[in-house]
């Protein structure tokens, strides 16, 4: 008897149960753990305290990304420059103690390998198709990209994992977000994720793992699936998923953490077998044409307040209930925004290339493709690009990237979060705007009172080449 | 972990919708190392206007925090639900949660109570009119001293762990045995997938 039709995420599932109580929680075997030093320091405190081992401290991999600030790390003497704040250097220190405490590989702030982890994972070939990832980070959905089932945690389950490699979770419901055919010219992965959350809501995926199908994904490559996948907590999904295919393989092939020889070839044939079977039953069904989709970018404090960059600032009393206009214009009002105002007329004063969404060496090269021969706009004060790995950063260098960035006016960085959120020295300043390719727009995100439109890294680059957001297809 | 059966007093009639993590405990209050004391951060932007809720001496030191949907979205940071406790919050009544939120007020014995939105606008009214609220979990419900009685749903596994303020890691190393068939079976299965997973 041939077997139900399963979608990628049951496959996935059901080869990760080790258990299954009577209430229909799983215990969900763990393949692969990230850990940053924001979200572990209390629970590696927990199993300190409780003399607990961390089960198989092999399949962990620890990197500092949040606190470093981005800018040199060592002297001109090869000494480690001091972190000013002393919180920051505290849960540095923190874990650079705990991970080889622990027995757990640590890659330091001065490695070239150091990064931000969902951009370390899938570049060293620690994260791979079929696999349950899990961080203490909402961004983990980002290795969903590899066909992964990838997802955030919190730092009670970050202990949960390293003491016992599995995880108590209930299946969500699955949810396929079809797009069919071809995205317009100078519409990247960026403005499709911000358009779909646009269209499903911030809550739209609550509950679901999204499986992203149809053309559009099929073209894209390894790094622009991360792009997507990487939002699809800002859609309030759980994970997001791309089947992992050749492009996928292409990619993994030779990284360093990846299967090599006769292993490589038994973890393909595997890993061909992850794709949604035809017949297979989605909980939802989302359709998107492609054609459709525009460059985008946020007006308002959630990621859902999209709008193509030819539109105009919404009026809050466009929205349907009452407790939407209410949350309209109050990000109006924190946004110092007016309804009716074209995109094009909001001029900014800083640009952050980077984040986990935007960070990698395409991400870059589309930025440095737009600014090659241009330089950022008088008004612009701080416009900054900071690679998402050590070895972006060097690919980025031997590609001649960083002087077309420096050229521009962009400062070159060190890698890790930046601005992306404010915890270390890149901040926005309040009342100020930013063209950010990061992923949230929260108040507050990028410093106190920091302004944030999202958009994709060429956009970025031409908004700080006009002073105001653009078109990049105007340029 | 403290357990929870009855929470009784003054509810904090917030009621806002979407209301992230960022709100919640603002990302300069992360830097800790230790989960004590954020209740000092917690709805800092909030706070920050005069008149709010959460420094009004009426509701000062209530147990319970009226919401509205989608309450903790955003980041997975568990900092918010320890802010929220180092608050005095022991339950958080709101007509929907973000899973990872959830996941997280329970594993630190907060108790999220999910209620329709008119439960949650009568609520609004009974906290703001200063009467006090009874969250009872053992029957799964919230009274109000005015025979107002809203049943709510909880998942028995989450239950039990508040009833008994059970830590899930000791409950989990109960099954040690199995993870171990688990990881043998798989190891024979796709041995590649735990090699080199050394750089
Ligand atoms: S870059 Fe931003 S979203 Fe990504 S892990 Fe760092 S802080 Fe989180």
């Amino acid at each position: 008897m041939a077997s139900k039709p399963r979608t990628l995420y049951e496959k996935i599932w059901d080869d990760h149960v080790v258990e299954t109580r009577d209430d229909g929680t799983a215990m969900i075997y763990i393949d692969r753990h990230l850990v940053h030093e924001v979200t572990s320091p209390q629970a590696f405190e927990a199993l300190r305290i409780a003399g607990r081992p961390v089960r198989r401290p092999e399949l962990t991999l620890a990197v500092p990304d949040h606190n470093l600030p981005t800018t040199a790390r060592r002297d001109a003497g090869g000494n480690k420059v001091p972190i000013a704040d002393p919180q920051s250097a505290a849960q540095l220190a923190a874990l650079e103690k705990n991970a080889p405490d622990f027995g757990i590989e640590y890659i330091g702030d001065a490695d070239e390998k150091q990064g931000i982890v969902h951009v370390v994972g899938p570049e060293q070939g620690f994260s791979l198709p079929g696999t349950t990832i899990v961080c203490g980070d909402s961004h983990t959905a980002s290795h969903g990209g590899l066909g992964a089932l990838a997802f955030g945690i919190g730092t009670s389950e970050v202990e949960h994992v390293l003491a016992t490699q599995t995880l108590l979770l209930q299946r969500s419901k699955a949810m396929e977000i079809r797009v069919e055919g071809s995205l317009p010219d100078g519409v990247t992965a960026k403005d499709l994720i911000l358009h779909i959350i646009g269209v499903i809501g911030a809550a739209g995926g609550s509950g679901y793992v999204i499986e992203y199908r149809g053309a559009v994904f099929e073209k894209m490559s390894v790094e622009q699936r991360l792009t997507v996948c990487n939002m699809s907590i800002e859609a309030g999904a759980r994970a997001g998923l791309v089947a992992p295919d050749e492009t996928v393989f292409r990619y993994l092939k030779g990284r360093p953490m990846a299967p090599h020889d006769d292993d490589w070839d038994k973890a393909v044939a595997y890993w061909k077998t992850l794709h949604t079977d035809a017949g297979a039953q989605f909980d939802k069904s989302v359709v998107i044409n492609a054609a459709d989709v525009e460059p985008t970018v946020t007006w308002g404090t959630s990621p859902e307040d999209v709008v193509a960059i030819g539109g105009v600032v919404p009026s809050p009393a466009s929205f349907a209930d009452e407790s939407k206009q209410a949350a309209a214009q109050k990000s109006l009002d924190y946004m110092g925004l007016s309804a009716g105002t074209p995109l094009t007329d909001v001029a900014i004063e800083n640009v952050f290339i980077g984040s986990c969404t935007n960070s990698r060496i395409e991400d870059l090269r589309a930025a440095a493709e737009v600014l090659k021969g241009r330089t950022k706009a008088s008004n612009v004060r701080w416009a900054i690009v900071v690679p998402g790995s050590g070895l972006v950063k060097r690919q980025a260098e031997e590609e001649g990237l960083h002087t077309i960035f420096t050229d521009a006016g962009f400062e070159w960085r060190e890698p890790g979060c930046s601005a992306c959120l404010g915890m270390n020295p890149d901040k926005v300043p309040a009342g100020e705007r930013c063209a950010s390719t990061s992923n949230r727009n929260f108040v507050g995100r990028q410093g106190p009172g920091a302004r944030t439109h999202l958009l994709s890294p060429a956009m970025a680059a031409a908004a700080a080449v006009k002073g105001h957001l653009t078109d990049v297809r105007d340029l | 972990m403290d357990a929870l059966s009855r929470i009784e007093g003054r509810a904090i009639p917030f009621g806002a919708k979407n209301v992230d993590t960022d709100i919640i405990i603002p990302a300069v209050w992360l830097k800790t190392i230790t989960r004590d004391g954020l209740g000092q951060g917690a709805f800092e932007t909030i706070r920050a206007v005069e008149g709010n809720v959460f420094d009004d001496p009426d509701y000062a030191g209530s147990p319970i925090l009226i919401a509205g949907d989608n309450f903790g979205c955003g980041s997975s940071r568990e900092h918010a639900a320890w802010a929220i406790l180092d608050l005095g919050i022991r339950a958080v009544i709101a007509p929907s949660y973000s899973d990872i939120f959830s996941g997280n007020a329970v594993k630190n014995g907060i108790l999220p109570v999910v209620l329709p939105q008119d439960a949650i606008d009568r609520l609004m009214e009974v906290a703001r009119d200063g009467h006090e609220i009874t969250v009872d979990l053992d029957t799964q419900t919230v009274t109000t001293p005015f025979q107002d009685r809203f049943a709510f749903d909880i998942d028995p596994f989450r239950k039990h762990c508040l009833l008994n303020g059970l830590d899930e890691v000791a409950l989990t190393l109960e099954r040690q045995a199995q993870i171990g068939t688990f990881e043998s079976q798989r190891a024979a299965a796709q041995d590649w997938l735990t090699k080199g997973t050394h750089i």
